[in-house]
């Protein structure tokens, strides 16, 4: 336990913000700001998977792309490996490349359909590591193909000749060619089918186990969250409302948000069906968030306590904190 | 609440009993075949089924199993011959005890059907959705050409619909547009123009897909309600087995265009016989498994094979950890009665018993 504490973490986010504008002219102030991400914090150790968890317009894409600065956030900072991140152009980000590096929902969308496997795979040696030669560069294309279970030999073919399944492993193996240390995995099962979801889901513990992968798993789905992760965090609206490990959060939820999350999950034995406890309404637009907890106009345990202030993550364990004021529900 | 009474043994499959005292659909040895450049593609092989009133059959299969393709051959929304040839015999009994023969009636017959006596709602909302049409203007399209309303009365039964379907302040989103709506919105606008003529039968294809869960749950509780209400059949087609285990009273499995097992909900989960069926399952990862945690889940090796090139034999063969060469490759496998209303596609199916 101390010598975790010693070790700092791989990665490091400290009230990250991502406001896009709004309206308003050429000059001046915008209109409005749409804050996807309001100010989050949290940090992933080395070989740990956290995931980000919430409904489609929570914010948890936007907190993946703001990481590895393909959008650069509008505050706050992002400590890779105890090196800043925000504020470094294109050119000093590159070296910092190799080493976080994403896989995306769609493999359809993600892979150029007018390259081959190889020239995918090849393309971030060729940027990352000029040095190799061509000999070289095809032995780890070979290497790589095979951790990810697909064929070396297949490596002339093109996306289209591939299944959905088989496109995600490309896309992983894409992202493996550099040997990087922090893997953004986006979605990366939502859209593929279950028998090779399960697939899937195991190459990234696989990976994770033997390659020491450390692992940000953005996903809606919170029993394939389960599945995988170290620590889990629960965002709605732009912000976190529950983080801890994943055992604590599972068994013991804080939130009410991550409660309703959970109740929303299928229950997959037919003989104990039960009523649905259902979420009314939909998420509020980004626009407009509601006033203190953004979750108050559709939790059944709101107050009138809720409306002031936006809470904060408070701690209710030594590794689980939640953002609601509530200590009785 | 399940009602377990409602699961009498199920003999349709190979009975002749006339339509209409229960069953609202009765499906005979359906094929669709699509003709590509690359040669004739199987969609759909002998595929027989029945559903009666106020009953939900869940159709579950991965990619190109056929699923989807059942249900738009039943309504005629597949391309016109030559591209694609159907086969069999659908027969759907509509609320005033008419029956249509859906395989191979003309357009004008599908007309009346569509919409009318058999709705379907799909996943997308947003494209299914026309955009450049306010909301209500698509909901009493339907009830003007089906039920012959005036343009008035279409309007208050449109804004009755939105209210039974949970949209609040109806009159008002009449005059929206889709793209105003959210997507649980929108799918709830979907199933308001699929129910406007109280259909006998709904076929839902994946309906709740592409909805965040707290929203896919509202919408699985409004189906739900609307079926005990007007007491419709429905089909209910997913790849989701936790919506499965949620909402069917019976399910059927299909891969590669076949049957591979067929069962009400209740044996099909506690019991599945064919190797497919009891990987889907075992497949799906559960939320409060923690001894199961972080260990591999179970994968079921391989991929759906090729349409155009299916193996010999059990096209799942391939992909099956009970695969004995000479049995299972030789022809393709009967659909067996492992029990009354329990069907099994596959020749081990007694020897594999208990196996997972």
């Amino acid at each position: 336990m101390l010598q975790k504490n010693l070790t700092p973490p791989l990665l490091q986010v400290e009230g990250l913000r991502k406001w896009y504008p709004l309206g308003g002219g050429w000059f001046g102030k915008p209109a409005q700001n749409v804050k996807a991400v309001d100010g989050v914090s949290f940090e992933i150790r080395r070989g740990e998977v956290l995931s980000l968890v919430g409904e489609s317009g929570s914010g948890k894409s936007t907190i993946g792309r703001a990481i590895l600065n393909l959008d650069p956030p509008t505050a706050g900072q992002v400590h890779f490996d105890g090196e800043p991140l925000v504020g470094l152009s294109r050119r000093q980000m590159r070296p910092l490349r190799r080493a976080m590096q994403m896989v995306f929902q769609d493999p359809y969308s993600s892979l150029n359909p007018k390259h081959t496997v190889e020239e995918l795979l090849s393309a971030p040696l060729e940027i990352h590591m000029p040095e190799l030669t061509v000999q070289e560069r095809r032995d780890r294309i070979d290497a790589v193909l095979k951790t990810v279970g697909l064929n070396p030999a297949h490596r002339s073919r093109y996306p289209h000749e591939f299944s959905g399944g088989q496109r995600q492993r490309i896309g992983i193996a894409r992202a493996l060619m550099t040997e990087p240390q922090l893997l953004v995995a986006d979605e990366p099962v939502s859209s593929l089918d279950v028998s090779v979801q399960a697939q899937v889901i195991n190459l990234l513990l696989e990976l994770k186990q033997r390659l020491g992968l450390t692992m940000l798993f953005i996903s809606h789905d919170l029993a394939v969250v389960g599945h995988i992760s170290d620590r889990i965090a629960v965002m709605y609206l732009g912000r976190l409302v529950e983080i801890g490990d994943a055992e604590s959060l599972l068994n013991n939820p804080r939130h009410p948000y991550t409660r309703a999350l959970m109740a929303a999950v299928p229950n997959i034995d037919p003989r104990q069906r039960r009523p649905r406890e259902l979420l009314k309404g939909d998420i509020p637009s980004p626009l407009s968030p509601p006033s203190g907890c953004a979750f108050r106009t559709r939790c059944p345990h709101a107050q009138s306590a809720c409306a002031s202030g936006v809470p904060e993550l408070r701690f209710v364990e030594r590794s689980h904190a939640t953002a609601c004021i509530r200590d009785d529900i | 609440m399940l009602d377990m009474n409602r699961f009498e043994p199920i003999t349709a499959e190979h009975s002749d009993a006339p339509i209409g005292a229960e069953n609202i659909l009765d499906v005979r040895d359906l094929n669709v075949a699509f003709r590509t450049a690359g040669g004739t593609v199987h969609a759909v092989r002998d595929v027989s089924f029945s559903v009666r009133r106020g009953e939900t059959l869940a159709l579950v299969g991965e990619t190109s199993s056929g699923k989807s393709v059942t249900c738009l051959g039943l309504l005629g929304l597949t391309p016109p011959a030559p591209y694609c040839t159907i086969s069999g015999s659908a027969r759907l009994a509509a609320r005033d005890g008419q029956t249509y023969e859906l395989v191979g009636s003309p357009e004008r017959v599908m007309r009346r059907v569509r919409g009318g006596v058999a709705s379907v709602i799909f996943q997308e909302p947003m494209t299914s959705l026309n955009p450049v049409h306010t909301v209500g203007a698509q909901i009493c399209e339907s009830l003007r050409i089906h039920l012959g309303m005036s343009g008035r009365a279409a309007t208050d039964r449109a804004a009755e619909l939105l209210n039974q379907v949970g949209i609040s302040d109806p009159k008002r989103r009449l005059t929206n547009y889709p793209h105003e709506l959210s997507g649980g919105m929108r799918q709830r606008v979907m199933i308001a123009m699929a129910i406007a003529c109280e259909p006998s039968l709904l076929i839902a294809d994946e309906p709740t897909t592409a909805l965040d869960v707290t929203i896919q749950a509202q919408i699985l509780e409004l189906l739900q309600k609307l079926q005990s209400e007007t007491r419709m059949a429905m089909i209910f087609i997913t790849h989701n087995l936790g919506t499965v285990a949620e909402i069917a009273d019976r399910v059927m499995v299909m891969y590669a265009g076949r049957i591979v097992e067929q069962a009400d909900v209740v044996t099909l989960f506690t019991e599945p016989r064919h190797p497919y069926s009891r990987g889907l399952i075992n497949s799906v990862p559960r939320l409060h498994s923690n001894r199961a945690r972080k260990t591999p889940l179970f994968a079921i090796p391989g991929n759906v094979p090729d349409p155009a090139a299916h193996p010999p034999g059990c096209t799942f063969g391939p992909r099956c950890r009970h695969f004995e060469p000479g049995r299972c490759d030789a022809a393709v496998p009967n659909l067996d009665n492992a029990k009354p209303g329990h069907l099994v596609r596959c020749v081990r199916w007694p020897e594999i018993e208990g196996a997972a």
